[in-house]
């Protein structure tokens, strides 16, 4: 099982890169969790991550990529400059919400 | 943790003209780029409706000789039977989310899908590329497609 080391504690991650509890998600966290994947947050990441999270706290699922262009207003082309090769799993993982069940 | 697993890249032949059989091409690119995959995307024969201007808004499937649409080949052919069977169809892609045609293409571009017609087929169609959607990379021949492809994991749609 891999895990995210930061500031002294240790989180499960699951063989995605997942959070196993996604209740020790916090901004660091997905800071940390950004850093995996090479990637720094910028204010634009954080509408994404915002927006993905509302739409799981309202209905207890990940958005499709589709989702986040066609309700949260983020264009295709930048979802894929923001969260470069694979931004399917990669925008949920650092949300810290589940994977994205639909195909698109 | 990386989703890619080295340079892994899919091509994706599509050769049918019908709404039914222009969903799996697009769908599997998508999902390729979403999982950081290379895709590219070649028309031919039929499959050209889907990149023709006037032809990708326009697709349409058929319950005849489609045994899976579960209607009498006799009861297919009555005129509007292919109206009305294309026209669920669209209603029920949409209400699972999914984009019609026209929208799916430019989804995949934006994605980084590369988009390529068939010569031959762009040909005898009597097209030019002033027909085609202006996301093509470029028409090219069988053999462009080969060194294109090089080292994909190819698919037949």
């Amino acid at each position: 099982m891999a895990t995210l080391e930061m500031a002294g504690t240790s989180l499960e991650l699951d063989d995605d890169g997942f959070l196993v509890n996604r209740d020790e998600w916090s901004r660091e966290v997905a800071e940390e969790l950004a850093k995996a994947d090479d990637i720094s947050l910028t204010d634009r990441h954080w509408e994404v991550i915002e927006f993905v999270r509302g739409w799981y706290a309202e209905k207890d699922e990940s958005p499709t990529l589709r989702r986040i262009t066609k309700v949260g207003g983020i264009p295709t082309k930048e979802l894929y400059q923001l969260f470069p090769e694979g931004p399917g799993k990669k925008v949920a993982r650092i949300a810290g919400t589940p994977k994205p069940e639909g195909c698109v | 943790m990386s989703e890619t697993t080295g340079n892994r890249k899919i091509a994706i032949i599509c050769s049918k003209g019908t709404l039914d059989m222009a969903y799996p091409g697009l769908v599997l690119a998508n999902a390729a780029r979403q999982a950081g995959i290379d895709a590219m995307l070649f028309f031919t024969f039929w499959g050209l409706d889907m990149i023709t201007k006037k032809k990708l808004s326009k697709m349409k499937v058929t319950p005849v000789g489609n045994p899976a649409m579960g209607m009498p080949n006799i009861v297919g052919v009555i005129p509007g039977m292919t109206m009305m069977a294309t026209s669920m169809m669209k209603k029920k892609i949409e209400a699972i989310d999914i984009p019609p045609i026209d929208e799916f293409i430019e989804m995949v571009h934006d994605a980084g899908v590369k988009l390529y017609g068939c010569r031959m087929s762009v040909d005898m169609m009597g097209l030019t590329e002033d027909d085609l959607i202006p996301q093509l990379e470029g028409v090219i021949t069988a053999m462009d497609f080969m060194d294109l492809s090089e080292g994909a994991q190819t698919i037949f749609v």
